[in-house]
């Protein structure tokens, strides 16, 4: 158990977004809104999973929609709490504590927003270990968690709650609801009890996502390699040094996707890349063969400052490094292969191991 | 004929160019007065080529006045924030991510800053998020009026989806504020993005009477001068605006300084796609050109500590410049400089400092000052000392650099004597004639830009038909901003499908330049 004061959330949002491996959205009006949330209502109790009690009721806190109009639409500040509020009347008890869906991007900040507020504690873990698009993509899943009920709310004042025959049909009411309630909404739903959570969250990641971004920030002031220090904290493998050449788009199946292919320099030189990615990086071939696959983590970075970089700012000319970090092994089992691996998002490959 | 000036912190430089030909040009120091450096500039090219004041049909002036005031966090006006959008973004409250010391610079004399949130604002596709309340605007009016504040800027939540609301709520404050008020629109400065944007509205608004006095010093530098052609001011994308759209838009001067020589470089070696290296006295600044313009930079620029989100090149700093001090053991160059002291400071003028240029000299790249002084100066040592030079340029040229072909680098600037006619690794550099005042020639030949950037629906099969329109529409704003109709092209296009969201909604961007009409502008004159 620990407390973690607004500075502290500097770095946990860079860590965040490099775990987002090009999705999740910036962390960063996540962040303003979480340190304006801790400083009104006072700082977050972070706990380890084996700190819940065993019959404690943790309900995950995420904000669904395009980051692009979270960006420009901020929240009104109410919208969690509202979700939160609604769901305990379904279920018809209190939540005792809140848990982040994802570690990856905006959603590692948004939990921070609800429970500053309430002043619940918020599990040191997440139920991705990374980012995914969809809200079935999540390993409690595989031990037949629910995402319902799941209670939406927008900034205007609209909550829902759902109430469904599978997570398939929880993404699709929810996805649709959120775009007709302005694309940015929050949301309060997986409800667990405590003695579920070692099974079924990746621990520690909220820790990790600020040790990492502590890495990278002491590397650039050492002046030494911030991409190395972000290798070295993910056991990652450094698929390719390079320049991104070209970046193509399309929309399909309503989610953005695309390629970008780069090209080696230093000791990478003709050696090209190419990255397939829909919100979030999900393939990589270098010199045209597959080395990484979702759901391991292929994050790209800042070369110079180790900054993450999101799949909507690639752009041509960008000097990246690209990093393949393992997943949580659970994601690799059949079931959680079946949920996010290359083949769900239409690639037509089995997962790969990363080189060593 | 054309006048082209750039004020720097530290040098005036002013050009004169008729169609293709540079007829005179001039390097002078920047008076802390705006006036008289101009005045000296725009006499010395004129007398320098026997034009009369008369002859002349524009001028085009690049300016440092208005970043350089953010910076200082000085010569700012108290400013007022309305934000349209409420019950969205009551969370973060204007200016909630900038520095203590700029919100204190803007804040009226009670010391609290001046930030109201409002309701209004729209969704991504247009629909309201609340309506507009007049009443609630009449009050914020009376609040701004009695706390004695003159500049406003307005935000509304997805105004480059529809400024509807802004422009309501303008028409408001200016009936309950009178005409003396300054009003700054958020669709007017940026794109998507509130709080970049709206901060950039917010800085543009603290600017506005800086702008207004730094404007007319301008006229009245070209009064003087003789000269009653229209002035222009250069933009951060290497446009132009004319005198009234820079009295109402300071903020879109902030990176025209790079942009310039960027530009200036490309008109004189002819070149289109190359490296540029702009080399001053403290700093060599590498940047990229694409089809004649700056490779922008991605994402947002932070300025003074305040995130904002209008377009800026991508340049690479490096610390050495002509200035540079020189440890020859080493060797090492820069980043510290003897800066605007070089006439006094460098051996070659007789001072006690050995900087990069005594290494020109001495190396004979340059002439300048007396090269008697630096007769001393151990030959290996000095081709030791420009070898680090050219490896360290080169080496920032490369990491810019987007393909592994062969590129030429233009060398330009007054410290560009300090590279020879190659780097390692790039066969092809050149300097071309008039290279130390690339800035002044890029702000003469700009020409008239106009942008769409917003988030458009596009219906399954409608997307040649919505590019269609965004094209026209980016190439009326042109038009209207004084280009010649038949000059203008589209530059650049971007589409960006907006991620985790059906329903085809997509950013695009058009950006459309042409020549400023300069017989449409005589005509008026007329």
């Amino acid at each position: 158990m620990r407390e973690i004061k607004p500075e502290q959330l500097e770095d946990m949002a860079r860590g965040a977004g490099i775990l987002g491996t090009g999705g999740g959205g910036d962390p960063y009006v996540g962040k303003l809104l979480a340190q304006q949330a801790m400083r009104e209502h006072g700082p977050v109790t972070i706990v380890d999973i084996n700190e819940v009690p065993a019959d404690a009721t943790v309900v995950a806190i995420s904000g669904m929609g395009a980051p692009t109009v979270s960006l420009e639409k901020l929240p009104a500040g109410t919208e969690e709490v509202t979700a939160l509020r609604a769901l305990e009347k379904t279920l018809n008890r209190r939540a005792t504590h809140l848990m982040p869906i994802e570690v990856g991007g905006l959603n590692s900040m948004v939990p921070f927003i609800a429970a500053a507020q309430t002043g619940l504690p918020l599990v040191d873990g997440d139920a991705m270990g990374r980012a995914f698009p969809e809200a079935q993509m999540v390993l409690p899943a595989l031990i037949g968690v629910t995402v319902a009920p799941m209670a939406v709310a927008d900034d205007k004042g609209n909550t829902l709650v759902l109430q469904t025959v599978s997570n398939l049909w929880t993404e699709r009411l929810a996805r649709t609801a959120c775009v007709e309630m302005g694309c940015s909404v929050s949301c309060a739903d997986t409800v667990m009890r405590g003695d579920q959570l070692a099974e079924s969250l990746v621990p520690a990641t909220l820790t990790l996502a600020e040790n990492l971004g502590r890495a990278v920030r002491e590397a650039r002031t050492a002046h030494t390699d911030p991409v190395e220090a972000a290798a070295d904290m993910l056991n990652g493998v450094r698929l390719l040094t390079g320049k991104v050449v070209d970046v193509q788009r399309r929309t399909s199946g309503g989610f953005a996707r695309g390629d970008a292919r780069l090209e080696g320099i230093g000791t990478d030189t003709n050696r090209t890349l190419e990255l397939s990615f829909q919100n979030e990086h999900l393939l990589a071939r270098r010199d045209g063969e597959i080395i990484a696959t979702t759901p391991d983590l292929i994050c790209v970075l800042d070369t110079d400052t180790g900054e993450p970089v999101t799949t909507e700012n690639m752009r041509y000319g960008l000097r990246v490094t690209v990093l393949g970090v393992p997943c949580d092994p659970r994601w690799l089992t059949p079931g959680g292969i079946e949920l996010a691996g290359p083949r769900y998002f239409g690639y037509e490959t089995d997962h790969v191991s990363l080189p060593t | 004929m054309r006048i082209g000036i750039d004020v720097g912190g530290t040098n005036t430089d002013a050009v004169l160019l008729d169609g293709d030909r540079v007829l005179a040009t001039v390097k002078s120091p920047t008076t802390p007065e705006v006036t008289g450096g101009v005045v000296a500039a725009i006499s010395a090219v004129l007398t320098g080529s026997g034009v009369p004041p008369g002859a002349v049909t524009a001028v085009m002036i690049g300016t440092t006045h208005f970043v350089n005031a953010l910076v200082e966090g000085a010569r700012l006006a108290p400013t007022a924030a309305v934000r349209l959008g409420l019950p969205a973004a009551a969370s973060l409250p204007p200016m909630v991510d900038w520095p203590a010391r700029l919100r204190a610079a803007l804040s009226p004399a009670d010391g609290e800053p001046a930030v109201y949130q409002c309701h209004g604002g729209h969704e991504y596709d247009g629909r309201p998020i609340s309506p507009l309340d007049p009443e609630e605007l009449r009050r914020t009016a009376a609040d701004i009026a009695a706390r004695g504040v003159r500049s406003v800027a307005i935000s509304s939540i997805f105004s480059p989806v529809s400024a509807d609301d802004e422009l309501r709520a303008a028409e408001i404050l200016a009936a309950e504020l009178g005409p003396e008020i300054h009003l700054s629109l958020s669709h007017d400065i940026g794109r998507v993005g509130l709080l970049p944007r709206e901060n950039a509205t917010i800085v543009n608004a603290a600017l506005r009477d800086l702008a207004v006095q730094i404007v007319e010093a301008f006229t009245r530098s070209l009064t003087e001068a003789g000269i009653t052609a229209p002035l222009f001011l250069s933009q951060n994308d290497g446009t132009l605006m004319d005198v009234e759209h820079a009295r109402r838009h300071p903020v879109a001067t902030f990176a025209s300084g790079p942009t310039n020589s960027m530009r200036g470089a490309a008109y004189l070696s002819g070149l289109t796609d190359c490296a540029v290296v702009d080399i001053g006295g403290t700093t060599a600044d590498v940047g990229m050109l694409v089809g004649g313009f700056p490779r922008e930079a991605s994402g947002e620029a932070e300025l003074a500590g305040v995130r904002t989100n209008f377009r800026i090149p991508d340049v690479l700093s490096l610390g050495i410049g002509g200035g540079s001090l020189v440890d020859l053991i080493t060797p090492t160059v820069g980043p510290r400089s003897v800066g605007y002291q070089l006439t006094e400071k460098a051996l070659v003028f007789g001072g006690d400092t050995l900087t990069a240029t005594d290494l020109a000299v001495a190396a004979g790249r340059a002439e300048i000052g007396d090269p008697s002084h630096i007769a001393h100066l151990e030959r290996t040592k000095v081709e030791a000392a420009l070898a680090h030079i050219a490896e360290r340029i080169a080496e920032t040229v490369d990491r810019m650099r987007t393909s592994p072909g062969p590129i030429p680098v233009v060398a330009v600037g007054g410290g560009s004597v300090l590279v020879g006619d190659t780097l390692p690794g790039f066969p092809d550099v050149r300097r071309p004639d008039h290279y130390a005042v690339a800035n002044a020639i890029g702000a003469a030949i700009a020409q008239v830009g106009g942008e769409v950037d917003r988030v458009f629906q596009i219906p399954e099969g409608h997307r040649d038909t919505v590019l269609a329109e965004a094209k026209a529409e980016a190439i009326a704003h042109a038009e209207k901003a004084g280009a010649r109709p038949n000059s203008v092209t589209i530059v650049d296009v971007e589409e960006v499908p907006l991620a985790y969201l059906p329903g085809g909604a997509t950013r695009i961007r058009v950006k459309a330049v042409g020549d400023l009409d300069l017989t449409r502008l005589e005509e008026s004159r007329a």
